[in-house]
């Protein structure tokens, strides 16, 4: 292999070069999980699991390791984990709040108006129980509202409800109301009261939240990828807001709709981006749909950027964070949250399929292998977004937001080439600069 | 009394011109006619008997009676042996046929029109009234009475499962018939990399839009169609404009289905809930299949369509009232719904007013899709379709052709399905659409059994590898992956034949 020199040499299009890194013989490699990563990482040419207490130069592990071992575990400078220590920053519902909220005040303080005023897709929400006075003054100023209760630190749909009258939460506080599985944490926990959107996008009657993966890098520098595939995924029943107690209706987690009485295991409750970018766009038009996903764009990186000084950013550290985007009538993109461990069970073969590319992908930009160059700006199905900077889609030039012909390097929803391969072609190890050609007519 | 007879003619022509003026059948008329002017073969002198001979000769769509008679003979029987099949049904569930429905049912049904989905009928009783592979084995088992094996050598080594010589095209003239498809011309769905088309291609369909120019429209689409402006384009190729007596008939048919119950409404719940709400796709679409298709089985005029093919289409009567017609309820030609439903599905990504998507539907079905469901020798019809696939994979790759055959994986019984239903199930929805693109721009459903062919042509060297049906099956299996138009490109303009 050529070694690259040993700087921090800034190209013009802010890439740095890679310090020189050895490729490795073998990667040990260990897995807190047993679903589809592990799959993928046992059939990744050339890793191998190791056992309970060996030497490992890459972790899957999952968030209760990192709590308790993070701090006292020495990592070479090659080895990767898939967490960062403090996520939380992003993925609890009250701290991505009050870091959104802080960020915003930045912005305005140093005169960028108008990036502040994008700050605004996250449904007003406050904290609770210390909020909960200023939740009343808001909940006084719109009556007769939705709002929804949520706990700041579970997941799956649990321990959520919805509320329209302040009587309701007066007896939650009581501890009188509350669901049974809730009683024994109620010490322990805290909850978010957000106001809900009550006119969603529906589709087929029915409502649907956006999955959306983002894979972070690093945090400083800021270097994000956004996966090109996603899904949106579907109420089992039709939307009304007469029945607020209805939450099959109102909450779209697939692991809520499992439990809903006409679930169907062998239904699919899920649309694949592209399916619903291309609903959008017959219906709506291309220019409409481009804009919703810019916006979506801004609220990837504002989260991220939110959170930037707060992050522990340890070069050790990836995340691949699932996001869940609810789109509402008027087509504004609302941040519902943020997920530092998006499921990666596989609910058919079709997902099963998706989440092994997904985490191939990431294996791949992770690059223990030491093969990328680093000027990437496409690797797999992942689209470079931001390095340390926006990137552009147009090779060569250089662009900034306020030049007019700037176009994001983000493909959300996009077809991307079809991955099957031609008869004897294996996938691993197609990597490349993105461009025209790059796959050519041949590789249908 | 000649001069009478002529003058009243002229005044009901006049009559009728005014009538039409304005409207976009007379704006294309008046063009097509002036640029008729100027050709050199038309002559005024003899414009009267030339135009009457050119109406004898061309073909006006589906309208023509089918001519050949043992394909009515077949056609005949098939609708016999469908009606006899639920005929037993009904007896079998003593259920009739059609019933009047309650007052009280009525208005429930009404309230629930929207959401039809969440009704949960017993269905357990009912069964489908056939398969497809029911409908290969009569065609298969076609036979021309007339036909001597010696007259056609061609056909005589045609080793496949249809046995009857209809005239279908070559690949020289199917490259010439498909000429718009050419590596050279680009395509929607290879060319443009993002879902908004390159300026010139926006700029035409604008155009075409804005002149609602039908003609126009339907040659530009057979390099595809714009995602956004899909919609529009297959509307105004097929002239839906949902007028209000549009709206108005829709309304007529919905209340039709409020008021009488039919044995086909469970047939058709049925075969929703088992398909589009098991699809990953059309599962969201649910409720406006049942308003389609429900709808679609009490609509008298399609049936107007089909006496082409046999004596009269299947009819029965409201329980108590038989033989009194205006309680007379016709049954669609079709009765296995899965297939009208994979044709409605795709639909509903791009209409999404009730009645405006009905008229699309009702207008693709009377166009294209019926002929894969009855018996004809139109060259679209389903049995051409099959010779032509089999013809293009015996000529082309006859060495996959010959094993598949050998291992009892005959090729025509796995593509059969797609074809008959227009690959609706198959592809993933935006390369259907881009494939049903081609369909309206070429007015014909030959470009199926080219894709047909294309598939098994790309999958070849792991189909040499089978040896069994199940196996062949199994390679077969998924087509959501498939770029529908680069396979199309390739087997018709880069194969070497």
């Amino acid at each position: 292999r050529v070694s690259l020199q040993n700087s921090s040499y800034k190209g013009p299009y802010c890439y740095q070069k890679l310090k020189e890194r050895e490729p490795r013989a073998s990667i040990r490699f260990k897995c807190a999980l047993a679903n589809t990563i592990l799959d993928v990482l046992r059939q990744r040419p050339g890793w191998v699991e190791v056992k309970e207490e060996g030497e490992w130069d890459f972790y899957w592990c999952d968030v209760r390791w990192l709590q308790e071992n993070f701090d006292h575990t020495y990592m070479d400078e090659h080895v990767r984990i898939c967490h960062f220590r403090n996520h939380y920053e992003l993925t609890r519902k009250n701290y991505i709040v009050k870091n959104l909220k802080r960020f915003r005040k930045q912005l305005e303080r140093e005169g960028a108006k108008q990036e502040a005023a994008r700050c605004d897709f996250f449904p007003k929400t406050f904290e609770m129980p210390s909020e909960y006075h200023l939740f009343v003054e808001e909940f006084r100023k719109s009556p007769g509202i939705t709002w929804i209760m949520k706990p700041v630190a579970r997941s799956q749909g649990r321990g959520i409800f919805l509320f329209r009258k302040l009587k309701d939460i007066i007896d939650w506080r009581k501890d009188g109301a509350r669901p049974d599985d809730q009683r024994d944490e109620i010490q322990v926990e805290n909850y978010v009261a957000q106001r809900y959107i009550e006119n969603p996008y529906l589709i087929g009657g029915r409502k649907f939240d956006l999955r959306v993966y983002v894979l972070v890098t690093s945090y400083i520098p800021l270097k994000a990828w956004l996966y090109r595939d996603g899904f949106a995924r579907f109420s089992n029943t039709r939307f009304t807001l007469n029945c607020i107690d209805d939450q099959y209706v109102h909450l779209t987690n697939v692991a809520v709709q499992k439990t809903a009485p006409d679930y169907d295991p062998e239904k699919g409750c899920k649309w694949m981006i592209q399916q619903f970018r291309l609903y959008l766009t017959a219906k709506h038009g291309a220019e409409v749909v481009e804009l919703l996903f810019a916006e979506m764009d801004n609220i990837f990186i504002k989260t991220l950027q939110s959170v930037q000084k707060v992050i522990i950013s340890d070069k050790h550290c990836f995340e691949l964070y699932g996001y869940d985007i609810l789109v509402d009538q008027d087509l504004k993109p609302w941040l519902l949250e943020v997920n530092a461990s998006p499921s990666l069970t596989a609910s058919s073969q079709e997902d099963y399929k998706l989440k092994s590319r997904l985490l191939e992908d990431t294996l791949h930009i992770v690059d223990m292998e030491a093969r990328l160059t680093g000027k990437e700006k496409r690797v797999g199905g992942f689209d470079l977004m931001w390095n340390d900077g926006p990137v552009s889609r147009a090779d060569g030039n250089v662009d900034s937001p306020g030049n007019g012909s700037f176009m994001a390097n983000t493909h959300l929803g996009i077809w991307t080439q079809t991955r099957e391969s031609h008869p004897g072609l294996s996938r691993v190890g197609r990597l490349g600069p993105r461009g025209k050609g790059e796959l050519g007519r041949g590789a249908i | 009394m000649q001069l009478d007879q002529d003058t009243g003619l002229s005044l009901t022509i006049a009559q009728i011109v005014q009538r039409l003026k304005g409207s976009s059948l007379h704006s294309q008329l008046e063009r097509q006619a002036r640029i008729s002017l100027h050709r050199p073969e038309i002559k005024l002198e003899s414009l009267k008997e030339d135009i009457k001979e050119f109406l004898k000769t061309s073909a006006p769509a589906e309208h023509i009676k089918e001519p050949l008679s043992y394909m009515r003979k077949s056609q005949g029987s098939w609708e016999k042996r469908i009606l006899k099949s639920l005929n037993s049904m009904c007896t079998e569930l003593s259920i009739p046929l059609a019933r009047k429905r309650p007052a009280n049912e009525q208005k429930e049904l009404l309230n629930k029109w929207n959401e039809m989905g969440t009704d949960e009928p017993d269905l357990s009783l009912f069964r489908p009234v056939y398969a497809p592979k029911d409908f290969l084995e009569v065609l298969m088992n076609l036979r021309n009475p007339n036909y001597d094996n010696g007259d056609q050598p061609s056909f005589r080594n045609h080793l496949g499962l249809i046995q009857v010589p209809l005239k279908i095209k070559d690949i020289p003239e199917l490259k010439d018939y498909f000429s718009e498809l050419d590596l050279n011309a680009g395509q929607l769905g290879i060319d443009d990399s993002t879902q908004v088309p390159p300026g010139w291609l926006k700029c035409t369909f604008f155009a075409v839009l804005a002149e609602q120019d039908s003609a126009a429209a339907q040659q530009y689409v057979r390099q595809g169609c714009p995602t956004a402006l899909r919609a529009e384009l297959w509307a105004l190729i097929l002239n839906i404009s949902n007028q209000s007596e549009d709206i108005l008939y829709y309304e007529q048919l919905k209340s039709n289905v409020v008021q009488h119950d039919l044995l086909v409404d469970s047939l058709i719940y049925k075969d929703v809930k088992l398909t589009a709400s098991n699809d990953d796709y059309y599962f969201v679409f649910e409720d406006y299949l049942y308003q389609v298709l429900l709808c679609f089985s009490r609509d008298t005029s399609v049936l107007e369509h089909f006496t082409y093919n046999s004596a009269t289409p299947p009819k029965s009567y409201i329980r108590g009232k038989l033989g009194m017609e205006e309680y007379a309820v016709f049954y669609p030609p079709n009765v296995n719904f899965k297939i009208f439903i994979l044709s409605v599905a795709p639909l509903c990504f791009l209409y999404h007013e009730p009645s405006k998507l009905y008229q699309i539907f009702r207008e693709m079905y009377v166009r294209f899709f019926f002929r894969l469901h009855s018996i004809s020798s139109h060259p679209s019809g389903i049995v051409s379709l099959c010779l032509l696939f089999e013809t293009l994979l015996q000529t082309h790759l006859p060495q996959l052709f010959y094993h598949l055959g050998e291992i009892g994986a005959q090729p025509l019984r796995i593509a059969f399905k797609w074809m008959v239903r227009a690959f609706s199930g198959y592809l993933a929805t935006d390369q259907l659409l881009l494939l049903w693109d081609r369909v309206l721009g070429y007015n014909s459903l030959e470009i199926l059994a080219v894709l047909a062919a294309a598939v098994f042509a790309f999958r070849a060297v792991n189909l040499m590898e089978v040896t069994s049906l199940a196996a062949a099956e199994a390679v077969l299996a998924d087509l959501s992956t498939l770029k529908v138009m680069p396979l199309l490109q390739i087997f018709l303009f880069a194969t070497v034949t």
